[in-house]
């Protein structure tokens, strides 16, 4: 397949704005993913039975041990006075925290209720650290819905922790965005064999392998949403590396380029190191795609994921994007993906649910990305549909997931396949 | 402020929802942030709904909240009057909602739709889902059920069957079966299936047979005051309960009851295999309405011996608490689980019968476990019939609490060849899944690769206070005791120790102790 750019891009479809109700996850869902992969952070959501209700719902009951995330519950005492509010904030920590000795990182998560009742967990972060540092770091985010919108979380998470990170002056990569451990493993692997210096994650695995971040630092995301993570970073000194993002062999290869070239090492020597996995991945992509050639495709906007998905739907897969939705289009970081997406798709950005579903049944694709609100209705209506969070949930970046995650995507087709007969 | 890491109930407006999904005809506009759309995925992916819950959320962000986030409310309800054409709407608010104070109700009315609007008022930050269910039932009824003539022949309505209710769907049909049996047809099920326009003709049926007080004892109440209508008290979970409903069903109507038909778990409970289930230790958890019935089968119908009764419900927390008396336990009134966790971890049943929290919190003590109560999980919508109520229902009941034990006559020869090296416990229940474990050469470690990790678990709870040491030979004596008893016989072998002053458990002292409790 063809690194090229196509003939005619998306890069200058007008994007249709949309206002009206969203079926989508607030931030506070990243804490499912993220506290697996900080392993000794413990997120305590300062919120509503709502929220503690959402997170149950969205974590499922998979990770049923005792977890390392739980929701302080307002109560109506507390609304009436916010002085009483953070003297049981203060206590609730404290029971936490002898409980849980191993915690090392304790992140304060606003909701929307704390938002709007206007409870500062800045301060509070500040009067918990001071009580409990050097054991415990206390920071704080909002993973709200009035503030942000499902993967928004994570960038808002990770965005909290830089003004923490130590300062360097060593030049070196940050990759930034959380991956399962066993994908940054293979990243790691591939970076180390194409030379590229002093490699570091955030985030990172434990509280005490913070990355350093300074004026020599160049910054790679991993994950599309992490805007307000990289503009923190970039105002701390480090540089950008503008790239797509390492979904499929060409992403993957991209994206590899792309760092290789910030540290001007040669091409040749990352072609060395990348032939074989690349040509493992194409191999494998080509028995997947098979399934996915020539079928439409309909995002509703989730993750932030669905430009660079759609991009490597339709390139390395041969789908057709129908519309791709977006819940926010940071154009800056999406531009290499918008260079590369063949013009064709409606790009949308927000969402109308009601609207978006009639404009789903008009086109009737072959598959539709969507929540899980609206997956079996739509199946129900005889759509084939992808649950959206599962991108997010499963490992999927780099050339070893490249046709897992085309698997993703085939696997519904080939269901409703084998099924044909005694669905009718 | 209270921490909590999962919860046994939702928010008061998801208890809404479930009274609207439940419906026909109705939609909610619900005044709610964005991300409050989580909830859909409750009915869509674990009732496997094929249709979304008739919700519109306002879905308002923090840029909203500076502007006019009541236009945004009106806007909202408009648009789904448009869209969905309801009979009738219910409005109100989630929890940030009710912060910002716009009065959904008000400005619902200031529309002047040419449908019943119903607002709602659901305190999120003091109570929870099954209040915010039997509220909105009971709004949604005092609203629209008018007086009407009874009907000639004689009905009932079946009220509190709802979206996400743990096995309603099968109990309605049972019920209606049942209750054709005598004569009596269904004038309406509520809020289960029916419309606005339903719920308006409540009034004719005779009398209110109320399944489950937890989402509609208040409508029965208000239906009973307004519309003179009695409704039945009995909760038909269980033979003996079953028939209890009858004759009060029979009372209220001066209609005979009749013939049993279709019921086994009697003659089931009474055949000779069920004899090892005779004292078996069970901790009973859920909704009050479930675990009282579920005490009453355990105890009386099926011969086990009640060690611990408890609701997560506090609206129900007498009658469980009258009931837990009965049976000779103090009632556990909690909605934090891991309470219930260190409550069954004291207790070493041999078997829990609770909801999806305590399957869990069994699976990690090793103790065997059945459900018998919402909140619910995908697994408690069965593409079977399986009903809780009714004589169907007691049949099911009984299968599905034997099933997580080791059949009757192996739980025999488990006793029998104890030490057997092919066949001993740790081997598992023949008819689950997973693999068994050969015993190891060593008894110490074979117990340790055992499924007798109650002992294993249990052991630094169990001893920690009570200063109570095992002798080595002592231990290794206690593994050869078939899992299912182990923890029973750790359990009083310490506190005999413990009342006769022996501070270090011997050979001796375990067996004096089996003689001190032996039946």
């Amino acid at each position: 397949m063809s690194l090229d750019a196509p003939l005619r891009s998306c890069r200058d479809t007008p994007v249709l704005k949309e206002r009206g109700q969203r079926e989508v996850f607030c931030g506070l869902t990243g804490i499912v993913w993220l506290h697996r992969k900080m392993q000794d952070a413990f997120f305590l959501v300062v919120g509503s039975r709502t929220c503690a209700h959402l997170l149950q719902a969205a974590a499922g009951v998979m990770i049923f041990a005792e977890p390392r995330f739980g929701t302080a519950i307002l109560e109506e005492k507390d609304l009436a006075g916010l002085a009483d509010a953070n003297a049981e904030l203060d206590r609730e920590v404290a029971r936490l925290l002898s409980r849980r000795p191993d915690i090392r990182q304790l992140f304060l998560v606003g909701s929307c209720p704390s938002e709007v009742i206007k409870l500062d967990l800045a301060r509070a972060a500040e009067r918990l650290n001071a009580a409990h540092a050097p054991h415990v770091r206390v920071l704080n985010f909002s993973g709200s819905g009035i503030e942000t919108t499902f993967t928004e979380g994570e960038d808002a998470c990770l965005e909290a922790m830089v003004p923490a990170l130590p300062g360097t002056t060593t030049p070196g990569l940050m990759v930034v965005g959380a991956l399962p451990d066993v994908v940054e493993d293979q990243m790691l692997a591939l970076l180390s064999a194409i030379g590229v210096p002093n490699v570091t994650c955030l985030p990172a695995r434990r509280s005490q392998d913070l990355p350093a971040v300074g004026p020599e630092t160049r910054v790679a995301l991993v994950q599309p949403f992490l805007g307000a993570t990289h503009a923190a970073l970039v105002k701390r000194g480090a540089k950008a590396i503008p790239a797509p993002f390492p979904f499929g062999a060409e992403g993957t290869t991209l994206w590899l380029h792309a760092v290789a070239a910030a540290f001007g090492i040669p091409l040749d020597r990352v072609e060395a190191v990348i032939a074989a996995p690349r040509a493992r991945a194409e191999r494998a992509l080509s028995t997947v795609s098979e399934t996915l050639r020539g079928k439409r495709i309909f995002f509703f906007p989730d993750s932030q994921l669905e430009i660079p998905l759609a991009r490597f739907l339709a390139r390395e897969c041969g789908m057709v994007p129908v519309e791709v939705g977006t819940p926010y289009l940071h154009r800056e970081l999406m531009a290499p993906e918008l260079d590369l997406l063949p013009e064709g798709p409606t790009l949308s950005e927000g969402q109308d649910v009601e609207r978006q579903l009639d404009r789903v049944r008009a086109a009737r694709p072959d598959l539709t990305v969507c929540g899980l609100g609206l997956a079996n209705p739509l199946e129900a209506e005889g759509l084939a549909t992808k649950w959206a969070i599962e991108l997010v949930f499963t490992p999927v970046h780099f050339y070893e997931q490249a046709a897992d995650l085309a698997g993703l995507f085939a696997r519904p087709l080939r269901r409703r396949a084998l099924l044909g007969e005694a669905a009718e | 402020m209270k921490l909590t890491l999962w919860t046994y109930e939702g928010p008061p407006h998801v208890g809404a929802m479930r009274i609207a999904t439940a419906m026909k005809g109705l939609h909610y506009v619900l005044h709610a942030p964005q991300g409050d759309t989580y909830a859909d995925l409750l009915f869509t992916m674990i009732e496997r709904r094929n249709h979304r819950p008739p919700v519109t959320y306002t879905t308002f962000q923090a840029r909203d909240l500076g502007a006019d986030t009541a236009n945004l409310f009106k806007d909202a309800a408009r648009d789904a009057f448009a869209r969905f054409q309801p009979q009738a709407m219910i409005v109100g608010a989630s929890c940030t909602a009710e912060l910002i104070q716009d009065d959904p109700g008000g400005l619902a009315e200031a529309l002047a739709l040419p449908i019943p609007v119903i607002p709602l008022d659901l305190p999120s930050y003091s109570r929870k889902e099954n209040f915010g269910a039997d509220e909105t039932f009971f709004q949604i009824v005092k609203a629209l059920a008018r007086p009407v003539a009874r009907t000639d022949a004689m009905t009932c309505n079946l009220l509190g069957p709802t979206a996400l209710g743990f096995r309603h769907r099968d109990d309605v049909t049972e019920l209606t079966r049942l209750l054709a049996a005598m004569g009596i047809a269904v004038n309406v099920c509520a809020p289960l299936d029916a419309t606005p326009a339903d719920i308006a003709r409540l009034g004719a049926a005779h009398f209110n047979v109320l399944m489950y007080p937890e989402t509609a004892e208040t409508a029965a109440r208000h239906l009973e005051k307004a519309l003179g209508q009695p409704f039945t008290k009995t909760v038909p979970i269980g033979t003996g309960a079953t028939r209890d409903f009858l004759d009060e069903v029979a009372t209220i109507t001066g209609l005979p009851v009749p013939p049993e038909t279709g019921l086994r778990q009697p003659w089931y409970a009474a055949s000779v295999d069920s004899t090892y289930l005779t004292g078996k230790r069970v901790f009973i958890f859920g909704d009050g309405t479930h675990a009282i019935a579920a005490a009453r089968i355990a105890a009386r119908e099926i011969g086990f011996d009640v060690v611990g009764l408890g609701c997560y419900n506090r609206e129900q927390a007498r009658p469980v608490r009258a009931a837990a008396k009965a049976h000779g336990v103090e009632a556990l009134i909690t909605d934090d689980y891991l309470e219930v966790e260190a409550e069954i971890a004291r207790l070493q049943p041999e078997l829990i019968l609770g909801t999806q929290m305590e399957r869990h919190i069994a699976k990690r003590l090793g103790i065997p476990c059945a459900v018998i109560s919402a909140p619910v999980h995908v697994q408690d919508f069965p593409a079977r019939y399986s009903p809780q109520m009714g004589f169907e229902g007691a049949n099911v009941i009984f299968d599905t609490w034997v099933h997580p034990l080791v059949m009757g006559l192996e739980e025999h020869l488990l006793t029998m060849f104890r030490e057997d090296f092919e066949f001993h416990d740790a081997a598992g229940p023949s008819h689950h899944g997973g693999k068994a474990q050969l015993r190891a050469g060593a008894p110490v470690d074979a117990a340790e690769a055992s499924g007798g990790d109650i002992s294993a678990k249990m052991k630094g709870e169990a001893t920690d206070g009570a200063e109570v040491i095992w002798l080595a030979e002592a231990e290794r004596e206690l593994k050869k005791i078939p899992f299912f008893v182990r923890g029973k016989a750790r359990r009083n072998t310490e506190k005999f120790a413990a009342d006769k002053g022996v501070t270090a458990i011997s050979i001796d002292t375990l067996y004096e102790a089996k003689a001190h409790y032996a039946r």
